[in-house]
């Protein structure tokens, strides 16, 4: 049988999934092999060295770099809080002295007798990572994180803003078609995570943030309001780090777009559970897609079943998503994948599927093509 | 040793390619070529796997061993096996560095120049005067994480004070490398070297510390290739020692491995010398736009790192804003429903335009990409900065001074373009345009595409050392990039100056190799477009007064051009070219020369 690998979207009930949580810079593990962990939890920690400040001590005092040891007052690991003296004349006679102040609290890293430059460091900053999902500890990477083990749905989109975040799912919208206007969203919603059909509407975005809505699900969101929402002109697709309290999933793309059926219905029949979503995108090499994380009870007997790979690309019978103008985000399936390279109207010459959209049979490249992956 | 057979492979980020080069009638030419994708990334985290499953396809197609399980096999015995076997790289991001010097115009640009010219991406440049405190400086190196740091500043004999305070605030940083947290970051020391003993008492710690020639030993004088070798040893020892498979791709090839920029810049400096011509270059990726250029032997290279065709496509109608991209399409478009679409190209990036109306906006924004990346090459390829010069006082009243571009348009004798939009496009005269159009050539220009993007591995060939085979891996790199890589589109002449002025600017006779005549008249804002193939031919241009096509104002030109697939172009639209502001207008001229060009016929019916 014909085959093509088209990488997609996941679109999973019950799957294993395995999550790792790791620290910026090493530090320590605070939990250990086989325990179990809620998304708030705190799984390891560590502290940032602190912020570098540098003083020209020798052109400050109006020596010579070689003598500032001379005037210091303070040493190499003393630490001083801000406004305190560091360095000092001796001046005329004990009168006319000149100082140094610290601008900040830290500790004196160095002071160079080359350049005359005292650099001091401030307090480190503590960083902490939280287990994000519920689940087990499977595996401890020693003073850096862990990986944590989880069953459960899994659903991929295709873009979002805003990080990490977590709340029960409430569907908005009566279907997959229905957008979410700003009526539809109240301080109710407040800790949710709305799912939508079609589309949300700047507006009604605004006022998922103002109602503290803690996330948004969507099929489409339009690319030229984010400009408002994020305060710049998004020109390359790498989010996450935005600061916004309701994250936004889209999945499907920008412009008006009904949600997936599958993504839909899994998502209406785990109505009222508590999820784990992250608006982090990267789409670069090492791609980085938006997800929809609901654990599930687990169920060791399935487990055999969980561990199997089930990217096994596009074949005849896939069901295929559009992903690009015509049928744009239309769902069909895969009748037919010639060999042969064919001529589109734009007479690029390229490798096509033969799919069937609501009855009727259409040549689409198969680079606009993404398998939906559902089990 | 008689080099008969090459494999060439270069290991981009999403796909690896090879290529095999053999020795047939008494010359090189290209004679396979495989892909596969590159297997940097989980769940393979070994370059070779996609290197070996290229060389597979070539092997298929050849019909040639060339593995030995998992080894390529060399030498050649027989008729299975190659003579030798080379790679580039610019999986996992590439060469990623960042750059010092003291004076932002002057050592930290020789700075950037070097690494660029390594083929890197420069991340950033620090200078003592670039207006950045030094905790800003710190906290910036330690948020880039760079695979290698260049640290220049100051002239050999000078103040050191400067230099040693930039390396005071690289300690204070304490930069780890962005691969593994077990080794020291590789810092090259290219600066002032009365310094040098200071340098490494602040550095030599904390860093994998190399010294290296001052990158500018006296202000009027570039050092750049000491610093340029540097990075390349640096890139291997360290940086690929770090990369998943690469010490074993490594111990594979004849040749050190080079970084895909740095070989296809390698290439054009070689080909620019041979014909003693002015070359610019570019390659217009889906994150990047690289431009190569060399003028007055000068070789330099740009990066533009947020423009491209796909990942950065948003980025491109930021910068260019929606009207630039818009005054390339030939109808009325709802622009809210545009910028969606190419929000949806942004977040889907291997998608390619089915219908007409998407293929032209495509191209609409590749013309953008281009001039964008074309506007920073040009302000980047200057005359070194800071120089005195003497002056007569017949200059006494020019303004022209250090730091001049050097691209000059009406110099330029060959453009070559690619990267899939250009390479792929599905008529030859649309990468024609496309070129034309962004880069607006002066004079005679022959345009040129790279076929499959073979200038990386030609380049790494092209710069072998093993003195037994080095001439001959060069003769076989020049043959195969006149033979196989470059596709000939044919030569671009455009009268320049007053050509509104004149009611025929310039009149062209034109005597085709079979003795065929042919005169031609162009006039303002016409485009015209003649068929002729890659073959000689003798042309006298006579442009009017106030117009100039090369030798001056008014001045005739008697010269043989070349034709190619798509020909003759002749462009009488002016530079810098005007697009009418008004929509029906835009239309109109942009339907006209799209005709004349032959580019979208559909769109004309």
């Amino acid at each position: 049988m014909a085959h093509s690998y088209t990488p997609g979207l996941k679109v999973l009930k019950n799957t294993k999934i395995l999550k790792e949580r790791r620290l910026p810079l090493k530090g320590a593990v605070s939990t250990s092999l086989g325990n179990s962990v809620k998304p708030d939890d705190i799984i390891a920690k560590t502290d940032l060295p602190g912020n570098v400040q540098m003083v020209n001590v020798a052109n400050q005092l109006n020596v010579d770099a070689s003598d500032v040891k001379e005037v210091m007052v303070a040493e190499i690991g003393s630490e001083v809080v801000k406004n305190e003296l560091i360095a000092e004349t001796k001046g005329l006679f004990g009168f006319f002295k000149s100082s140094v102040n610290s601008p900040v609290s830290g500790t004196i890293e160095s002071i160079s007798d080359l350049t005359g430059q005292v650099v001091i460091r401030e307090a480190p900053l503590p960083v902490e990572v939280d287990a994000y999902i519920e689940g087990v500890i499977d595996e401890v990477i020693e003073k850096e994180g862990v990986v944590i083990k989880s069953q459960g749905a899994f659903i991929q989109g295709i873009f979002g803003i805003g990080g990490e975040s977590r709340g029960e799912i409430k569907i908005l919208s009566s279907d997959r078609d229905a957008e979410i206007s700003a009526d539809m969203i109240s301080t109710d919603h407040e800790g949710l995570i709305i799912v939508g059909g079609s589309f949300i509407s700047l507006d009604a975005y605004k006022k998922a943030l103002d109602c503290k809505v803690a996330g948004v699900v969507v099929g489409g969101f339009n690319y030229y309001d984010l400009d408002e929402v994020l305060g710049y002109t998004l020109g390359v697709a790498i989010t996450g780090s935005e600061d916004l309290i309701t994250s936004l999933i889209v999945t499907e793309g920008y412009g008006k777009i009904q949600m997936g059926q599958q993504t839909f219905d899994l998502l209406k029949n785990n109505s009222g559970k508590l999820a784990s979503i992250n608006g982090a995108t990267q789409i670069r090499a090492g791609v980085i897609r938006p997800e929809i994380i609901i654990p599930i009870k687990s169920n060791k007997d399935d487990e055999a079943n969980l561990d199997k790979d089930k990217t096994v690309g596009m074949t005849e019978g896939s069901t295929v998503r559009v992903i690009r103008s015509p049928n744009f985000g239309k769902i069909g399936t895969v009748k037919e994948l010639p060999a042969e390279l064919r001529q589109m109207e734009s007479e690029t010459m390229v490798r096509i599927a033969i799919i069937e959209i609501d009855g009727n049979k259409v040549e689409i490249p198969r680079s606009n093509l993404e398998v939906v992956e559902t089990d | 040793m008689k080099l008969r057979s090459i494999l060439a492979t270069d290991c981009g980020s999403t796909t690896t390619k090879a290529i095999l080069i053999e020795f047939i009638d008494g010359e090189y030419r290209l004679t396979h070529r495989g892909e596969a994708p590159t297997t940097v990334e989980a769940p393979f985290e070994d370059v070779t796997r996609g290197v070996l499953n290229a060389t597979m396809e070539v092997e298929e197609l050849s019909g040639r061993k060339i593995l030995d399980g998992d080894n390529i096999s060399t030498p050649q015995k027989g008729d299975s096996g190659v003579d030798i076997y080379i790679s580039t790289s610019s999986a996992g991001g590439g060469l990623q560095m960042m750059v010092a010097g003291v004076v932002k115009s002057m050592t930290g640009e020789s700075a950037e120049r070097a690494a660029l010219g390594a083929g890197s991406i420069v991340m950033d440049v620090l200078a003592s005067n670039d207006g950045r405190k030094p905790h800003e400086k710190i906290t910036r190196i330690r948020q880039l994480r760079p695979d290698m740091i260049l640290l220049s500043g100051g002239i050999d004999g000078g103040t050191t004070k400067h230099v040693i305070e930039l390396a005071e605030i690289l300690a204070a940083a304490n930069p780890q490398p962005r691969l593994g947290q077990d080794y020291k970051l590789p810092v090259i020391y290219a600066g002032n070297k009365k310094a040098t003993s200071d340098i490494e008492r602040t550095l030599g710690e904390l860093t994998d510390l190399d010294v290296t020639e001052n990158i500018r030993p006296v202000l009027e004088q570039e050092n750049l290739k000491p610093s340029r070798d540097k990075i390349h040893d640096l890139f291997m020892e360290h940086v690929m020692q770090q990369a998943p498979g690469y010490k074993k791709l490594m111990s594979w090839t004849d040749a050190p491995i080079m970084p895909t920029p740095g070989a296809v810049g390698a290439l054009i400096e070689m080909v620019a010398k041979k014909e003693n011509i002015s070359v610019v270059g570019v390659d217009i990726g889906g994150a990047t736009t690289d431009i190569f250029s060399v003028f007055q032997d000068q070789f330099n290279r740009t990066v533009s790192a947020n423009l491209g065709m796909s990942y950065s496509i948003c980025n491109v109608l930021a910068e260019a804003s929606l009207p630039n991209v818009l005054r390339w399409v030939p109808f009325d478009i709802d622009e809210k429903e545009l910028t969606n679409r190419i929000g949806n190209k942004m977040i889907r990036p291997t998608t390619v335009p089915q219908s007409l109306e998407e293929l032209v906006i495509e191209q609409a924004i590749a013309r953008e990409a281009l001039r964008l990346s074309f506007v920073q090459h040009k302000a980047f390829a200057v005359n070194l900065k800071g120089v005195q010069k003497e002056r007569t006082i017949s200059d006494a009243f020019e303004q022209s001074d250090s730091g001049q571009s050097l691209v000059d348009m009406m110099e330029l004798d060959l453009i070559v373009g690619s990267g899939g939009v250009l390479s792929h496009a599905p008529r030859r005269e649309q990468s024609a345009k496309m070129l034309i159009d962004s880069f607006l050539p002066e004079g005679i220009t022959s345009l040129a595409v790279d076929s499959i993007f073979m200038m990386p591995q030609l380049g790494v060939m092209a710069n072998i050392e093993n003195k037994e085979i080095a001439e001959q891996a060069r003769v076989a790199a020049l043959e195969v990039f006149e033979k196989d890589c470059l596709i000939r589109l044919g030569t671009c002449i455009a009268p320049v100056g007053k050509l509104s002025g004149s009611e025929i600017p310039l009149q062209v006779n034109l005597e085709f190799k079979n003795g065929e005549k042919k005169d031609i008249e162009v006039r303002y804002g016409e485009l015209i477009r003649i068929e002729a193939e890659y073959e000689e031919i003798k042309a006298v241009l006579t442009p009017a007064k106030g117009v100039d096509v090369g030798a001056g104002d008014g001045e005739q030109i008697s010269t043989t051009i070349f034709g190619g697939q798509v020909g003759i172009v002749f462009d009488g639209r002016g530079r810098p070219l005007e697009i009418d502001a008004s929509s029906s207008k835009r239309i109109s001229n942009l339907k006209k020369w799209s005709e004349a060009m032959n580019e979208y016929p559909e769109i004309g019916k």
